[in-house]
């Protein structure tokens, strides 16, 4: 069982990282990946791109405790979470969230408990930059009730 | 000494990112620590005493009853907003 958990400014190759997924869990029937990407419109209007920040060393604690709860919940075997953060572009990559599993179910329903809690729980903040300058991005109560499915 | 942090748009409310400060006289829980932290600052009563404002406690998310020690790190920040 391997947990990979990664903060970084650079993209991500989501085949290097589903091929490290395989190959770690020799074991696993399944590989889900989800991939997160800024949008190019929200709610203020025309997103040019977003700046992330985040709350170094409680990014990764809070990552690691959710991802060990998924693997408790699942029994899956493998878990990759690789999170963003800078300038990012219009339609670059932001999250991937991989899960290697016995069967597709427990892989899916990781995948999707993985992302409800780290929309909830992880200490990142967006800002997106459009032609009028700068705002925060408001959290959303659909998110809140994503997380409380579980 | 508490070391104590602020984030995203509270941090650009307040204009400052962290400040270091003694352990205040009587305070043994987050709501007295945020008292005293804003009786010593008034202008952030504002932005610390919003309806929505998260608090973590040396990097655990915290409640206005988490325990507060010398040494510990205290964050203030809004709804997170990541993914």
């Amino acid at each position: 069982m391997a947990i990979h958990i990664q903060i970084q400014p650079d993209d991500f190759d989501l085949s290097a990282e589903y091929g490290r997924l395989r190959r770690e869990n020799p074991q696993a029937g399944a590989v889900v990946t989800f991939t997160g990407l800024v949008r190019d419109f929200n709610a203020g209007g025309e997103v040019a791109g977003i700046v992330l920040e985040h709350y170094s060393g409680m990014t990764e604690k809070t990552l690691q405790r959710i991802a060990d709860e998924a693997v408790a919940r699942w029994s899956v075997a493998g878990v990759t979470i690789i999170h963003r953060v800078g300038a990012l572009g219009g339609a670059e990559q932001i999250v991937l969230v991989g899960v290697a599993s016995r069967h597709r179910r427990e892989g899916f329903a990781a995948a999707e408990f993985i992302m409800d809690f780290l929309k909830t729980e992880a200490p990142f903040w967006k800002r997106e930059r459009s032609p009028d300058g700068e705002q925060w991005v408001d959290a959303k109560d659909s998110d809140q009730r994503a997380r409380e499915r579980w | 000494m508490i070391k104590v942090l602020f984030f995203a748009r509270i941090r650009d409310e307040l204009g400052r990112a962290e400040m270091k400060l003694e352990m205040p006289e009587g305070v043994h829980d987050l709501a007295q620590f945020t008292r005293a932290l804003i009786l010593a600052n008034p202008s952030f009563e504002p932005a610390l005493t919003q309806p929505n404002v998260l608090t973590a406690v040396n990097q655990e998310m915290a409640t206005p009853g988490t325990t507060i020690e010398d040494g510990d790190e205290i964050a203030y920040f809004p709804p997170v907003t990541g993914g």
